[in-house]
């Protein structure tokens, strides 16, 4: 809690209905954000349980900068992934964070299953277990209209929820954050909906009295020019992420058409230009960030003859337009943002679709599966029938559908295509094919995401590709950044919350820190997450990446498969080593 | 010449909720939203348009008018002035300010009355809010 020396956790029981409210000093060293949400994760999972199982926990937490601080806007989300069967951790903005904050609790820990579908009314006076029967089957949109409805407080909650991919337990399922915002990877939607969880909504008015507001404010008004007037965070307000999309191009790194191509001939119809010229409506933000990349695209459909239109507004990043776009080798904006309405609403990680799908189209082609179990007619630029396949998906409509559901690694188990899967670490790939650093990366990434440490940053910014510095630059990285998503940190304001930063505004608030402390963190969050993998039986042993991945060019030209093997090697020795120091240390 | 806070180009508005904090924090000591004069709200969930509902600084208050115990004052420029020891939070200016501008504050159990200070103006990233010049 803010201004004291401990964490404030919510345990909520759906088997019983019942909730408890902890007040854990033990927990105060992890800081927020990840570091408390792994520590409950560690203490509240169950080993060799499926992660479906009704006994594995659902946790989400806040940081102690949580809001009062400028673009420290995420809720952090960990549970055990249905996905990978690994370590889940997912982040989330919009207003979550805030409601959480003001309902007065640091972190939320969720066990149980509900007997009905029900959901849940979280606030500083009252936790409330409600009907939700009737919301079971409604898509993300109209769940979040009907809680808007139902219950009190615009602008002061937040409402997140699954959609029938969540409730269908589809492994990539997402969750919906206030509209524009998820966890989106690694499966937290099928989580809920093991759970019978549709959604919750948070919000309240717990009284939060500054301490010290000269010091507070000081510091709050200088990260605010930092964050406003200097062009740290220019980007994310202007272009957007979407600005990579021709810079990815322009460098052979794009992965287009399920990466048979690393330059898509259409990427200037689908960059971040053509979408901000086109279709651009407006720019909104997570609440306590003043830069608005929350970039909403419009597009209009007809629905009838006679100039009938709907319009239709969703909100479009990269690795959208990636996945739902050029790996799917579609040719327009709105086209991308018809594919991408189409799985916000059935509540998917947009991601893991797209690569599914790529990969189901590669598939059909060689013959691997057939148009009865596609029942669409999948190829590449086919706007129409990747909507309908989405939807089967989201439905589980036949056993193929049911088989992809579970992921690509569960579908090349059963239809093969291995080689053209674009798997790391059982993950489905990000949107950058720019060499060994992203590749080793994302493979080994404590939730095998490709922000865990941002290789693809350093094969984009290195002069020559090293080694030894590949793996330094990969394990560094990852722990700094395990200090900032401890503490909520949107990763947009990295450049902004160097540790001097960090370190004021955490003293601005009477946390007095300072730079071993925070490298001590870095270290317990990393080797934390490790332990959790190793308890949950991971390893990257017999390791294979995919072959596809070397057989198309990147920025560095073509990968070589014996190289990308041995830095996978030389990595899990560094690493192996630093646990057995860091374990007996302790 | 006196000042009062004018929200006229909330369509520019990102939700960010910058001038909620600031507002909350400046003048309420408290880093909670609920506590900020300002309050922005969407017209009806994300996909709508943002508004501000903002105290419009009216030169007959009714909220001053309502008060049973003076504790409203009339401020130079329209809007109201909290004396704190007079206010014995009976709710009445509540109810009585049709645009809803103030609302309770039940911690300290007073009404929470927009300044018109401008804080808030100065942290909004999108000069969606501004300060007026107005006679007295
Ligand atoms: S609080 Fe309401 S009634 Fe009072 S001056 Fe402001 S707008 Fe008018
Ligand atoms: S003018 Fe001052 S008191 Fe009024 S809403 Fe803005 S910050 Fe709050
Ligand atoms: S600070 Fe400006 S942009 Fe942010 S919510 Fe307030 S009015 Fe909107």
């Amino acid at each position: 809690m803010i201004g004291k020396d401990f964490i404030r956790v919510l345990y909520i029981d759906l088997t019983n209905k019942k909730a408890d409210i902890q007040e854990r000093k033990d927990l105060y060293k992890y800081l927020g954000g990840v570091g408390v949400a792994a520590k409950l994760l560690e203490e509240n999972m169950k080993k060799g349980v499926n992660p479906l199982h009704e006994r594995q926990p659902i946790i989400i937490s806040i940081g102690p900068l949580s809001t009062i601080f400028p673009v420290v806007t995420k809720a952090v989300a960990t549970f055990i992934s249905p996905h990978t069967g690994e370590y889940g951790e997912s982040h989330a903005g919009g207003r979550l964070a805030m409601a959480i904050r003001n309902a007065g609790y640091d972190a939320i820990v969720i066990t149980g299953k509900a007997q009905k579908p029900t959901y849940l009314v979280i606030t500083d006076k009252n936790i409330e277990f409600k009907d939700a029967r009737a919301m079971w089957g409604l898509d993300i949109e109209e769940t979040g209209r009907v809680i808007r409805e139902r219950e009190p407080g615009p602008g002061k909650r937040s409402i997140i929820r699954i959609g029938r991919a969540g409730e269908n337990l589809v492994t990539y399922s997402c969750v919906n954050v206030d509209t524009y915002r998820h966890f989106g990877r690694l499966g937290i939607g099928a989580v809920f909906g093991s759970k019978n969880l549709k959604a919750m909504m948070i919000m309240g008015e717990e009284d939060l009295p500054i301490a010290n507001l000269k010091e507070y404010f000081k510091t709050y008004q200088e990260i605010y020019k930092k964050v406003t007037q200097t062009d740290a965070m220019a980007k994310y307000h202007e272009l957007g992420t979407p600005m990579n999309i021709k810079v990815l191009n322009s460098i052979s790194s794009l992965p287009t058409k399920n990466l048979l191509q690393s330059t898509f001939e259409h990427a200037d119809d689908i960059s971040g230009e053509t979408f901000a010229e086109k279709n651009l409506v407006r720019k909104v933000s997570c609440v306590g960030c003043p830069i608005g990349c929350i970039h909403i695209g419009q597009f209009r459909r007809e629905f009838d003859k006679g100039f009938e239109y709907e319009s239709i507004s969703v909100s479009y990043d990269h690795e959208l337009i990636y996945a739902l776009g050029s790996l799917l080798g579609i040719k327009t904006t709105d086209e991308v943002l018809q594919i991408i309405e189409e799985v916000e609403l059935a509540g998917l990680d947009a991601i893991s679709t797209g690569v599914v799908l790529a990969w189901a189209t590669e598939a059909l082609k060689k013959g691997l599966i057939s148009r009865e179990d596609t029942l669409a007619n999948l190829e590449f630029g086919n706007t129409m029938e990747y909507i309908k396949a989405i939807d089967n998906i989201a439905d589980r409509i036949n056993e193929f559908y049911y088989t992809i559901g579970k992921g690509l690694k569960e579908a090349v188990k059963k239809y093969g295509g291995e080689e053209f899967a674009l798997l790391y670490g059982g993950n489905e790939m990000a949107g950058y094919h720019t060499g060994y650093a992203f590749a080793l990366g994302q493979t080994v990434g404590a939730r095998h995401s490709h922000l865990d440490n941002a290789g693809y940053s350093y094969d984009q910014s290195a002069k020559e590709l090293k080694d030894e510095e590949i793996i330094d630059y990969v394990i560094n990285e990852e722990k700094e950044r395990a200090i900032l998503t401890s503490l909520c940190i949107c990763l947009f304001a990295r450049k902004v919350y160097d540790r001097p930063t960090i370190l004021k505004a955490l003293n601005a608030i009477g946390i007095n820190w300072n730079d071993q402390d925070l490298t001590k963190l870095a270290n317990d969050i990393f080797f934390t997450k490790l332990k959790i993998k190793k308890e949950l039986g991971y390893s990257l042993e017999n390791y294979k990446f995919p072959k596809r991945i070397f057989e198309t060019p990147t920025m560095w030209g073509n990968m070589d498969e014996e190289r990308l093997n041995r830095l996978l090697k030389m990595y899990i020795e560094r690493v192996e080593k630093e646990y057995e120091d860091w374990s007996r240390g302790k | 010449m006196p000042k009062v806070l004018r929200a006229d180009n909330m369509n520019k508005c990102l939700g960010c909720f910058t001038c909620m904090l600031t507002c909350a924090a400046v003048n309420h000591n408290n880093h909670n939203l609920a506590k900020s004069s300002i309050k922005v709200k969407t017209r009806g969930g994300l996909q709508s348009k943002f508004a501000a509902t903002i105290c419009v600084a009216c030169k007959e208050p009714a909220c001053a008018e309502a008060c049973p115990t003076n504790a409203l004052v009339k401020r130079p420029g329209g809007g109201v002035k909290l004396i704190e020891e007079k206010c014995i939070a009976c709710e009445k200016c509540v109810s009585a300010c049709i645009v809803g501008s103030i609302h309770m504050d039940y911690d300290r159990k007073i009404p929470i009355v927009c300044r018109h200070c401008g804080a808030c103006v100065r942290m909004c990233p999108h000069n969606c809010l501004s300060m007026e010049e107005v006679s007295e």
